[in-house]
């Protein structure tokens, strides 16, 4: 049986006569597309880095729907694509059947954990991304209220809310922080007016910077800060260009940095849990000429002893995921 | 029906096959101005769906979709109702299936499979039957509520696979994955005692047997029972029927509940057969795709077999498309959408001209 796998495979490749080395890396983006300005497009900044500093080539897929994630994941592990990354945690139930069919071929699963020999499960600390970030929007708010505009409502997302808020507290014990998400379906992620519709109720109930980590929704949260004069935070990729003097700065999650480190290492590459935290620069905050004017240099020097605090874990900010609580309500 | 202009040949192949070409000139204009090949383009089309059994398992795994939701549409156009529900029909026949698989503990494969094609069905012809009654008892125009049920099934599935359905510690919005041994036999588990070698990984399997089956007994009740009679008649001319005692009533619910079974039924495929578990839009487009390969075979249960191979091809091609080229998606989205626009909807552009030129060639002759 396997035999036969090894030699359709083999076939499958050299019919298709494409020129592509057998162990070229390959890469699935989620369904948010190749370039949703945030979660995706940060992937694909880091594959292509790898290509532009390599001059190697890679493969990639976009998916339509939900149902095509299996047949994506197989045709490229079929065509001996290796090692082969996604990107996000809707990928686990799929690569949990398909990766055992193929142990010769490397994984990289982003956002997500599967515990299995061939495959690497990269994670992100982004409660630490949001503390730092929480406590920017804390330094910078006026009305000492901030919001955050989460998408769907999942644990993932509590994470990022928890520890934004817990930045925001750290810094001003009595500041409020106002909780939505946009809703409780995948569709959440890409509503881009509901999104609008939650930062201006936020804004009539005192906030004055917002922070968005909704997908596409966050594109609404960030236009609306911007036509109503007041901050916003954008996530995952630098989002301080889309709106320069009104994007505060951005919760970086650098995806980029765990594709390129994925497709360096190649199919050799280490397996298991890979957390890339703050102190290994998997996630941080976004500072460029577009916000330059904005970031005192009080927050930089207060963001500056944050990270080194936490790095040092002198501070320690609590991750919704491992208890499914938080210190301040995230509901 | 059509007028006798030409031969029967010329309508059930010709019209089709010109239809088609002129499809595919249209996509190769399209390829060609976003500067790719289209001959390299239709060759990786061709060897990615039909080139290894790794293709056939997907391009029949997605025909047995088609199968059934083409036979869907047929049985309802059959009676002149434009079903254009198979979509929300199919999704709510994923839940049955979904239903059946999780909660109910199996001994064997064959007793879940039985019982899933029977809740599907259930589940599908439930969901149609509404819109027939409301056409039938309040002359709610069956295209407009069916479409609508479409939005109202997705939004339900939304709801279910977000809330319901989903378990507690995932973040996914699928319900957890079936017991292991509900897994369908594939085709490598059907052809393999033949010694027939079949790549393990299509998800091709029994259930391209059964769409088959039901394209038989499609034909058999409709031009050899009553019911398909009455059906048949009730297509042709309403008036009619109802002045030879055929009740209008009786025929839009039978001929709906039949196709919303029959699209419900193709849940099997793409959630028994396929990814073992219930996710969001598990369907894909099945349901409007079932419209063209019934216009396509014009409505016959036995012609359509040949459009849904056609479009798993096309659905199994373009997903190799997708990934030996850089064609963006929404390019092959609209190369897909010519080949149903030329063969189903503008099916007369091509047939007017052709009978024109077969009558003129008659009267020559």
């Amino acid at each position: 049986m396997k035999l036969t796998r090894i030699l359709l495979g083999a076939t499958a490749v050299s019919a298709l006569l494409t020129g592509a080395a057998l162990a070229d890396p390959a890469i699935i983006y989620d369904l948010g597309g190749k370039f949703d300005k945030s979660f995706n497009e940060a992937a694909y900044g880091g594959a292509e880095r790898w290509a532009a500093a390599t001059g190697g080539s890679y493969r990639d897929i976009e998916m339509q729907s939900e149902a095509q994630r299996e047949q994506a994941l197989r045709r490229l592990a079929e065509s001996g694509s290796n090692p082969i990354v996604m990107t996000g945690f809707a990928f686990m139930s799929v690569l949990e059947q398909v990766a055992p069919d193929y142990p010769d071929t490397t994984f990289a699963i982003i956002d997500g954990v599967v515990d299995l020999p061939n495959v690497r499960s990269i994670v992100f600390t982004e409660h630490e991304g949001s503390y730092l970030v929480g406590m920017a929007a804390a330094m910078a708010s006026q009305s000492g209220t901030v919001g955050f505009v989460g998408g769907m409502d999942i644990p993932l997302i509590r994470r990022f809310a928890c520890g934004y808020a817990q930045g925001v507290r750290a810094v001003n014990g009595d500041a409020t922080v106002i909780v939505n998400y946009t809703g409780t379906t995948p569709a959440a992620w890409n509503d881009p007016v509901r999104g609008g519709e939650i930062t201006a109720a936020q804004i009539s109930q005192g906030a004055d910077v917002v922070y968005a980590a909704a997908g596409g929704t966050g594109v609404g949260v960030l236009q609306t800060a911007a036509d109503s004069g007041i901050l916003s935070i954008g996530v995952d990729s630098n989002q301080n260009h889309l709106h320069p003097g009104s994007v505060l700065t951005s919760m970086l999650k650098r995806v980029d940095n765990a594709v390129e480190a994925a497709f360096t290492e190649g199919a050799e590459m280490e397996t298991g849990i890979h957390v890339m935290d703050l102190a290994a620069g998997g996630v941080g905050w976004a500072l460029d000429e577009n916000n330059d004017a904005l970031i005192t240099q009080e927050m930089r020097d207060a963001l500056a002893a944050a990270e080194a605090a936490i790095i040092s874990g002198s501070v320690v900010v609590h991750d919704y995921m491992s208890d499914n609580t938080c210190p301040i309500s995230v509901d | 029906m059509s007028t006798k202009a030409m031969p029967r040949w010329a309508d059930v192949l010709l019209v089709p096959l010109l239809s088609l070409v002129i499809a595919f000139a249209l996509s190769a204009i399209v390829i060609l101005a976003i500067g790719e090949d289209p001959v390299e383009a239709m060759r990786l089309m061709i060897v990615g769906s039909l080139g290894s059994t790794y293709g056939w398992g997907y391009t029949l795994y997605y025909t047995t979709n088609f199968l059934l939701t083409g036979l869907a549409v047929s049985i309802a156009f059959q009676a002149r109702l434009f079903n254009i529900g198979g979509e929300g029909q199919a999704l709510i026949g994923g839940l049955g299936v979904a239903l059946i698989c999780l909660f109910i503990p199996w001994p064997h494969w064959s007793l879940a499979f039985v019982a899933a094609i029977l809740a599907s069905a259930l589940f599908g012809a439930i969901w149609a039957s509404i819109p027939a009654w409301l056409q039938a008892k309040a002359g709610s125009h069956i295209v407009i509520t069916t479409i609508m049920f479409n939005f109202i099934a997705a939004s339900l599935m939304n709801y279910m696979l977000s809330h319901v359905l989903r378990p507690a510690r995932s973040m996914d919005p699928a319900t957890a994955r079936f017991p292991a041994d509900l897994r369908l036999p594939r085709l490598a588990d059907v052809l393999e005692p033949l010694g027939i070698e079949f790549s393990r990984s299509g998800p091709a399997n029994v259930m391209l047997f059964v769409a088959l089956a039901a394209c038989l007994l499609g034909y058999v009740l409709l031009w050899r029972t009553r019911l398909g009679f009455e059906i048949r008649a009730f297509g042709q001319s309403e008036p009619a029927a109802h002045y030879a005692g055929i009740s209008s009533f009786k025929i839009i619910m039978l001929a709906m509940i039949l196709s919303g079974a029959l699209a419900g039924m193709m849940a099997v495929n793409s959630v028994m057969g396929g990814p073992q578990r219930l996710v969001m839009n598990a369907v894909e487009g099945a349901g409007f795709i079932g419209i063209a390969v019934a216009l396509m075979g014009r409505s016959h249960p036995i012609g359509i077999i040949a459009p849904a191979l056609l479009f798993g091809f096309l659905f199994q091609g373009g997903s190799e498309l997708a990934i030996e080229t850089s064609i963006p998606r929404e390019m092959i989205v609209i190369i897909q959408a010519l080949v149903i626009m030329f063969t189903g909807a503008l099916d007369n552009m091509v047939r007017r001209p052709l009978e024109v030129l077969f009558l003129m060639l008659r009267r020559r002759g």
